[in-house]
């Protein structure tokens, strides 16, 4: 009987039990990882347990990308604790100045994830390095510090749900349309406990940025993974960064699938999510001329060089209008070089958008771009619930960088050819 | 393991977002969190909520980020259980991983209402609704959660089996 690439990513790392979809398995893991909110809390577990030895201090990254830089003294000293602790058990996988990132464009564009990993984050978007054909999900904090302890997890096997994209795609439609139109179809928990497979003429066109942004947003559907089978593609893009060796899985021919879903996107429209939830996805036409304040361009979803590039595109030779603040977050150092490089930040800085530094910004409400109350956001970010961005009356409208980038210049949500 | 408790009763798809907005989690004390807990859904949670009761949801429960800083919130308000449709699995495991007792129950989560007394049997697998006298069972835990609670939690629960190794 044929196996699915989630199973056989998790047999290929299997510890005890029989990878059959409903059976319960442990894991060797590859990478572990945390972040500044994360972390604390399994640093304590750990303490409180008075753990010396962790299994491996290579395999573990702490990534100080939400709260960063440090947004008041109680972040500050989240981040010290993480950094205490990194030093005290040799972690070389540290990040917190001037190498930092956000977590999930970081690590995969530091070769430090591959095909072919298990990988637990304590960080619900961790489902993002499925786009390089690797098994990664998001746990809580105590799941880490037990990771941390043995090397190892326990999974329920996950049925798998393949999603096949045919057809050609339009200009201005992406990876992030190609997203939030399958969660509104299949809706917030249409994927829930499962994994989702992405295949199809038109992922196999799109490069590794898009990519990562649907796998991305796999757990917007309830997803455990969203693995997207490696091929030409991913292979230009590991094997000049890879600090491991890889292996490339995929799915038998006659694997069994909880269900197969079709779409053809030829004639799908740039989407936008309304509030408050991923899957209200509707064409951006049904929505244009609602006014916005904001405009949010990064974050793991979408604050890779082709968002940049694209939100770059549509800003060159115009204007942010004066009512709106338009913040851009470049996901990492290394993309916000090469934007410096390109002439994007000219372009970005030229329209009068804010430039930020490499983190996770105001998409979960905390920092560097709260919204207040009554106010209006569209964003490239990855979820719009109720004062995810800020006040709890404000809303977010989540879109692709080129038409969160349109509608700055607009001040009202517009499909970037209206203009 | 027996409980009693009054419930309160919230729809469909509650992220953890509203459970403990992530302006808060600049603190991993449950007390602090639970100060906060449900309080851009519903202003009244605070005041209303009384040791032991009993959150009563619909599907995909703590969908949303993985902040186990929710489940925490949800116990320092002194919840006894969550009872729901679905719960989204992130959440899922960390109510299991600091010991929030759940329960899937699409049928009770849909007959339940706000403000009723349940009695709760996880030994019986029995949900007795004491006002309306309408009874619900429901399936046990997977082993693995009920070896993780029975080691007294999952930190034990891996340096056991790192022992073993």
């Amino acid at each position: 009987m044929g196996k699915t690439i989630a199973e056989k990513i998790l047999e290929e790392h299997l510890i005890e039990g029989d990878v059959k979809p409903g059976n319960f398995v442990y894991v060797r893991l590859d990478l572990i990882l945390a972040n500044d909110i994360t972390a604390p809390l399994a640093i304590k577990e750990l303490e409180k347990y008075e753990v010396k030895e962790l299994f491996d201090n290579e395999r573990i990254a702490l990534v100080c990308d939400h709260f960063t830089p440090n947004k008041d003294i109680k972040s500050a000293e989240q981040c010290a604790m993480v950094r205490r602790f990194a030093i005290a058990h040799n972690i070389s996988l540290f990040y917190e100045g001037g190498n930092v990132g956000i977590e999930h464009a970081l690590l995969p564009e530091q070769g430090l994830v591959v095909p072919g990993d298990v990988v637990i984050g304590a960080d619900s978007h961790t489902c993002t390095y499925g786009a390089l054909g690797a098994f990664a999900t998001g746990v809580g904090s105590s799941d880490v510090a037990a990771a941390m302890i043995t090397g190892e997890t326990w999974f329920k096997v996950p049925e798998t749900i393949k999603f096949v994209y045919n057809g050609t795609l339009q200009k201005w439609v992406g990876g992030k349309d190609i997203i939030l139109f399958t969660i509104g179809q299949i809706g917030v928990d249409g994927a829930l406990y499962k994994a989702m497979e992405f295949t199809g003429e038109v992922i196999r066109s799109l490069n590794m940025d898009h990519r990562l942004t649907i796998s991305n947003m796999a757990i917007e559907a309830g997803a455990k993974a969203g693995i997207i089978p490696p091929d030409d593609i991913t292979e230009e893009y590991v094997q000049s960064r890879a600090t491991r060796p890889y292996k490339f899985f995929k799915s038998d021919p006659d694997a069994i699938y909880a269900e197969v879903k079709e779409y053809d996107v030829s004639e799908l429209e740039p989407q936008v999510a309304l509030p408050h939830l991923p899957e209200n996805a509707v064409s951006v036409r049904e929505v244009e001329d609602i006014e916005i304040d904001q405009a949010v361009i990064g974050s793991c979803t979408n604050g890779r060089m082709s968002d940049l590039r694209e939100a770059a595109e549509v800003l060159e030779g115009r204007k942010v209008n004066k009512r709106v603040r338009c913040l851009v977050f470049p996901g990492t150092p290394t993309i916000l070089r090469q934007a410096l490089e390109e002439g994007v930040i000219k372009t970005l800085l030229d329209a009068g958008c804010v430039l930020c530094p490499p983190s996770c910004g105001p998409c979960l409400g905390g920092h560097l771009g709260v919204l207040a109350k009554g106010e209006r956001a569209i964003s490239t970010t990855n979820r719009n619930f109720v004062g995810r961005m800020g006040h709890k009356e404000s809303e977010v409208y989540l879109s692709n960088p080129a038409v969160a980038a349109a509608s700055a210049i607009a001040g009202k949500i517009i499909h970037p050819e209206n203009l | 393991m027996k409980l009693r408790g009054r419930t309160i009763k919230y729809g469909d798809n509650i992220d953890t977002d509203v459970i403990i907005p992530a302006r808060y989690l600049v603190s991993t004390d449950e007390k602090e969190l639970a100060s906060h807990c449900m309080e851009d859904l519903d202003p009244e949670f605070q005041q209303k909520k009384q040791p032991g009761d009993i959150i009563v949801a619909g599907k995909n429960f703590g969908c949303g980020s993985s902040r186990e800083h929710a489940p925490l919130a949800i116990k320092g308000a002194g919840i006894s259980v969550v009872v729901a449709k679905s719960f989204a699995r992130i959440f899922y495991r960390n109510a299991i991983n600091v010991g929030l007792p759940i329960i899937e129950s699409p049928e009770a989560a849909s007959a339940i209402q706000e403000g009723e007394e349940l009695e709760i049997d996880f030994d019986a697998g029995t949900i007795k609704n004491l006002s309306t006298g309408e009874e619900f069972t429901f399936p046990p835990l997977p082993r693995v959660a009920q070896e993780i609670i029975a080691a007294g939690g999952i930190m034990p629960f891996a340096l056991s089996r790192r022992k073993r190794k």
